[in-house]
């Protein structure tokens, strides 16, 4: 008794008699061997075809969320863009507050872990299994060890009363010399009053795109250790990479929009 | 060539819902909240968000008492305010920006393209998940003190001068706006991923178009609320001062990252229904839709147009004059799509054989309330006119004539059209034909004279206004109530109907989609086989060839099972 | 009549003799507004009621008891290209016709009479240049050009004027402007149209349009003593703007004498027009804002100027065509501290040095120019 309506039947049998190449079965459980004649991986959801149309669709999907993200961020540089354009002097000497051994040291933790997240795709694609454990974990290291130099920098801006908002200090821009090291880098002039309220809006800019971008990396974080638990007992290396592959996608997402805040944050107004 | 007309009810006598279907496939309420299958979480969303849909319009209804006498004397200011905020709110982020993708979209498109699943099952149930969790967020601030900025939470009003739960309704914004983005995503994914053999992109149908299209504004767009949301709420919560004059920022940047996902989040909401208006008048009219590539086409147009054009929500903002002329223009251009789909349709009917069954109905008045809605934006996309017209109740008219009229139409339009093959029963026709005159009737009284009280100068968002306002206002307010009943009628048919209902059978509609071509309502896995698309979109010719070769073999194998059984009494048929 | 109740029929009249389907045309550019908006009306009507006509004549003729058959018609790239040029000719039109009148409506022409409009929850502070202050109403001449120079203390408010067809935006942070000119006299409506808070309904007001000589009456019985230039003159002197802007020869900053309306540069290079914008800019954010050859070393009046103030010492500033009087206010005052034009340290000495201001008010001042020499001054009340 077929239970699907006559009508589909009638087609299918049409297009069966007409060219039995171009017609795949779904790959259901139950069949045992689709027209490949391969077995189907226990992975493989119900609703595709072939294991490689699914990694595909994965694939594409992390894609497009990534685009979101990019979105996301967008709204930021647009701001702090548009006030650097206003506010020019302000930025300036508020970005001479940042240190940028740290912010570089940052950087090249943050490039060494998308290295070490590239080979952890590759050991799981090649089915090396400690190998990937290991290569995970180093990434966590270092991603911890980037969350770590950021607090060491959150903490200076915070004892420096450059948190925005009731404890805002204008000291250091009224009087540059009352930060030596900083002055004998830059020999900032002292800003005017109202100048030097801007850069307010420059310290509000960088929290808000670094602590978003820590935020990711938080999140990102959370996901790599549950990969890392799942690693060590002998997930991801049967050939089922997409999860693995994807998550690099995502991490090294996190780390290119690290280098444009390193760049725009840190590197621009040096001089 | 020429195509049969083939409209016949199944034979009720032997009738019957098919045992194994969506529905019966696995019982409890864990099968249900745990489910993966698209179109359970179809339904899932259908009901939240006809939930959400009465608390607004129950909060419609006291804007409208208020305001039948020109006093502010029905509610306190403050709670006036509290009740247009979270009705905006409600209609728009819980109600209008899920309503057609997040149901029908969810149930039909993989249907649709031949598709066993959505390409992210799992996805799409942390998709309403999210939906909940903001929907429940945006009540619990609602009655713990409600929010009054307006739905458009303008900066410095929403960040320095109101102390209500700003942030709170500010983040149950944002996790419904996720909920959205990854509908979006997962629809994209899909029609790119996952067509059947043969279902090139111009054989899709026009509904699935329109979601591809909605779903690039949904991605593309919705964080960049999201981003502004999350400034307000730091703003208030840090002093930041990105937005505040006195600290150097500017407020202005608050509305132009607000518009530019709020100006496509219109697109978001009409395109879907737009979509269920191509397939409903095809199907009514047994016409391929006239100039199937211009609609497809125009439908990307639209939402790429759409994100060009956010700043004439702020023409009298003290932006610059040459920024208008430019925003007006694209404006402009925005508006001719939506005029080639409007006339696209209206030819469909041409040498067409049309009935006026409840969706078709739906479908008509979307027609003209959306044409009236759509002219009504030119008047206020001509930077001129803008100047007398903004900021009145003209808009509050126009973005009603769009939405409700239109969308809210569409919606209703296409629940009707695809309730045989969600539920396998019928809604009774004449009834649900009486509701749709009562909600046309009622729409019209409600928002026409909105226009007029527009032209005429009265603000929006006023408790109270001058007393030569009040006739129309009371006008308003009678079409309101029976806008009521022509929306509580549905919800009680259609209910009734799920027990009561007439048996469909597979295609009541005789309509060419491959979502037709299944049980209703359908097996949990769609297909058993997957379909091959050898015929064109909307091709008639090709349903006909297949109804009459499906009848004459059932007419065989019935024969034959009668020469088998001899002259006993009839077997009846299964499905 | 006798059968209706009472109640209901003392509605009814209110209703049916109290109410217009289109606000009155009391301004000279409400008329050719109202030409545009027929004109998309009229284009409106004709679209749909081609659409409507269309879609009632198809159902009827193609229903399907009366053509059971569909005739399959794939569709028309001649139709398609005429219903896509012929709206878009049409929108095109609009467009340029309602670019002109926008740029007509915000462009006020120079022999406009300037009137200050200060929005906040929930009120409008209208400010006459004549010292006339008004609250939620405002008094215009019929048959001149007035220019509203708008600002927000607060939030977002818009003026709203239906009978004119004019609206704006009240902004906090800077000057908004729209000009009209009233033709009929009569009282008309204004609104808040931009919802600012709690009782933003209730922040309307009446737009009085007079005729010349009642308006002139009307300045002369309404005038607070004295005209906002004059309060300027006052708190140039009180906050010590002399110090420098006193055109001396070692002056540390420009004289201000004739300097609205010309065109300065910037010490960025950029060049300038001073407008109301740009004092409003160079009072509350001067480091942005210095004219070359001068030091940066004005310090910022935010947070110690009320919008008022500000729009006070601006109409001062404007009507400033000689220095005669701001020298004669430094003979009697002394002069403040030597580091007094330096950037100042943070909020709470300013406030410190603001009082510092040398005790001699302008009454005093005044009192040492002799009557006579009021027109030497030519401060214009």
């Amino acid at each position: 008794m077929p239970d699907s309506p006559a009508t589909t039947h009638g087609a299918q049998q049409a297009a069966n008699s007409a060219d039995p190449a171009n017609f795949a079965n779904f790959a259901d459980p139950a069949n045992a061997a689709n027209s490949a004649g391969a077995e189907q991986p226990p992975y493989l959801l119900h609703h595709f075809k072939s294991a490689s149309q699914q990694a595909d669709a994965a694939g594409f999907a992390m894609w497009l969320f990534l685009l979101t993200e990019l979105m996301f961020f967008s709204g930021l540089f647009t701001a702090y863009l548009i006030y650097r354009n206003w506010y020019y002097t302000a930025f300036v000497a508020g970005s001479h507050q940042l240190s940028v051994v740290l912010g570089a040291t940052n950087t090249v933790v943050l490039i060494f872990s998308s290295f070490t997240m590239a080979m952890a795709v590759w050991c799981s694609k090649t089915g090396r299994r400690r190998e990937l454990a290991l290569s995970l974990t180093l990434t966590f290291l270092l991603g911890l060890g980037f969350l770590g130099v950021k607090s060491v920098e959150y903490r200076e801006k915070f004892e420096n009363h450059h948190v925005p908002g009731r404890h805002y200090s204008l000291q250091s821009f009224l009087y540059p010399q009352s930060d030596p090291q900083i002055f004998a880098e830059y020999h900032d002039r002292p800003l005017p009053l109202d100048e030097a309220r801007h850069t307010e809006v420059y310290f509000s800019l960088y929290f808000l795109m670094t602590g978003m971008h820590a935020a990711h990396m938080i999140i990102g974080l959370g996901i790599l250790g549950f990969m890392i638990l799942r690693a060590r007992a002998g997930a991801y290396t049967s050939g089922h990479a997409t999860f693995v592959e994807n998550f690099g996608l995502y991490w090294h997402f996190i780390d290119i929009v690290w280098i444009y805040l390193f760049a725009l944050l840190y590197l621009i107004s040096r001089h | 060539m020429s195509s049969h007309t083939i409209v016949s009810l199944p034979d009720q006598s032997t009738a019957r819902i098919p045992k194994r279907n969506y529905l019966t496939e696995e019982n409890g309420l864990l099968s249900w909240l745990l489910t993966s299958d698209h179109k359970r979480i179809a339904i899932l969303y259908l009901i939240s968000i006809t939930f959400f849909f009465f608390i607004g319009g129950a909060l419609a209804g006291l804007i409208r008492l208020e305001l039948l006498t020109p006093q502010s004397d029905l509610m306190a200011a403050d709670t006036y305010n509290k009740v247009f905020t979270m009705h905006g709110i409600i209609m728009i982020f819980l109600f209008l920006v899920p309503s057609v993708p997040a149901t029908l979209g969810n149930f039909f498109l993989p249907m649709m393209i031949g598709a066993r699943d959505l390409a992210l099952p799992r996805i799409n149930l942390f998709s309403w998940y999210l939906y909940m969790a903001g929907g429940i967020l945006a009540l619990y601030a609602m009655i713990t003190g409600g929010v009054d900025t307006g739905w458009t939470f303008t900066t410095p009003l929403s960040t320095h001068y109101v102390n209500t739960n700003v942030i709170t309704t500010g983040m149950a914004i944002f996790i419904a706006g996720f909920s959205s983005i990854f509908t979006g995503l997962n629809f994209i994914v899909t029609i790119h991923k996952l067509r059947a053999p043969g279902m090139t992109w111009f054989r899709l149908p026009l509904f699935v178009w329109a979601h591809y299209a909605a779903s690039i504004l949904m991605v593309l767009g919705t964080p960049v609320l999201a981003i502004a949301l999350v400034l307000v709420a730091l703003e208030r919560i840090a002093g930041i001062g990105v937005f505040d004059p006195a600290k150097g920022g500017d407020p202005l940047l608050f509305q132009h990252l607000f518009w530019f996902y709020s100006h496509p989040a219109v697109y978001i909401m009409i395109l879907p229904g737009m979509g269920v208006i191509s397939e409903v008048i095809s199907t009514f009219s047994r016409k391929r839709v006239f100039g199937y590539t211009a609609v497809a086409f125009s439908s990307v147009a639209i939402a790429v147009f759409g994100f060009f054009v956010w700043a004439h929500h702020m023409f009298i903002m003290g932006i610059s004059n040459y920024t208008v002329l430019v925003f007006s223009l694209l404006t402009m251009l925005v508006a001719v799509p939506s005029a080639i789909k409007i006339f696209n349709w209206t030819f469909t009917l041409y040498k067409g054989s049309i009935t006026f069954e409840t969706p078709m109905l739906y479908a008509f008045g979307f027609m003209g309330l959306f044409t009236i809605g759509g002219m009504t934006g030119v008047f206020l996309g001509t930077a001129g006119t803008d100047i007398h017209l903004t900021e009145t109740y003209f808009i509050v008219a126009h973005f009603h004539f769009v939405m409700v009229g239109g969308m809210l139409m569409a919606f209703l339009s296409g629940i009707h059209f695809w309730w045989p093959k969600i539920t396998g029963r019928m809604y009774p026709e004449r009834l649900s034909q009486l509701a749709a005159v009562i909600t046309f009737v009622g729409f019209n009284f409600t928002f026409f004279p909105q226009f007029i009280l527009g032209t005429l100068g009265m603000p929006r968002r006023y408790a109270s206004y001058p007393p030569e306002f009040q006739i129309l206002n009371v006008f308003s307010t009678a079409g309101a109530t029976i806008l009521g009943v022509g929306y509580l009628l549905p919800v009680l048919y259609l209910t009734w109907s799920l027990k009561y209902g007439a048996i469909a059978g597979n295609n009541p509609w005789q309509a060419t989609g491959l979502e037709w071509q299944t049980q209703s309502p359908p097996l949990t896995e769609n297909f058993t086989v997957m379909p091959v698309m050898d015929h064109e979109a909307y091709d008639y010719e090709w349903l006909e060839r297949q109804t009459l070769a499906s009848q004459s073999e059932a007419n065989l194998s019935q024969a034959k099972q009668e020469q088998a059984l001899g002259k006993e009494k009839e077997v009846p048929r299964a499905g | 009549m006798n059968h209706i109740s009472p109640v209901i029929y003392q509605f009814l009249v209110k209703w049916l003799t109290n109410f217009r389907l289109f606000p009155p045309e009391a301004s000279k550019i409400a008329p050719q507004m109202d030409a545009l908006f027929f004109f998309i009306l009229l284009v409106s009507l004709v679209g749909l009621t081609a659409v409507v006509l269309l879609v009632v004549s198809f159902s009827i003729l193609y229903n399907r008891r009366r053509h059971p058959v569909a005739v399959q018609v794939e569709g028309s790239t001649l139709l398609e290209a005429t219903w896509t040029i012929i709206p878009l000719g049409l929108f095109l039109m609009m467009f340029v016709w309602g670019a002109l009148i926008y740029f007509r409506v915000y462009t006020p022409p120079p022999n406009a009479m300037n009137i200050y409009v200060v929005g906040k929850q929930w009120m409008w502070k209208v400010e006459h240049s004549g010292g006339q202050h008004e609250i939620n109403a405002l008094h215009v001449p019929a048959g001149r050009a007035v220019q509203l120079t708008l600002i927000s203390e607060d939030v977002f408010h818009s003026l709203s004027i239906p009978a004119f067809r004019v609206k704006r935006e009240a902004i906090p942070g800077r000057y908004t402007t729209v000009w009209f000119e009233a033709t009929t006299p009569g009282t008309y409506h204004l609104f808040c149209s931009q919802y600012c808070g709690t009782n933003h309904s209730q922040m309307t007001g009446d737009v009085v349009v007079m005729t010349p000589e009642d308006y002139r009456k009307w300045l002369a019985g309404s005038t607070s003593g004295a005209s906002l230039a004059q309060n300027g003159e006052r708190l140039f002197a009180s906050l010590s703007c002399n110090a420098c802007h006193n055109a001396r020869p070692d002056a540390r900053g420009p004289s201000l004498a004739g300097v609205y309306g010309s065109r300065l540069t910037l010490a960025n290079g950029q060049a300038i027009t001073v407008d109301e914008a740009y004092l409003r800019q160079a009072i509350l954010n001067p480091s942005q804002h210095v004219i070359q050859g001068y030091a940066p070393i004005m310090p910022t009046y935010q947070g110690e100027i009320s919008e008022e103030g500000v729009i006070a010492l601006v109409e001062f500033i404007k009507q400033l065509d000689s220095n005669y009087r701001i020298q004669q206010t430094l003979n009697t005052t002394e002069l403040p501290p030597e580091n007094e034009g330096n950037a100042a340290p943070a909020a709470p000495a300013a406030k410190g040095r603001a009082t510092h201001a040398p005790a001699p008010r302008p009454p005093a001042s005044q009192g040492t120019t002799p009557p006579g020499n009021a027109s030497q001054g030519k401060v214009k009340p």
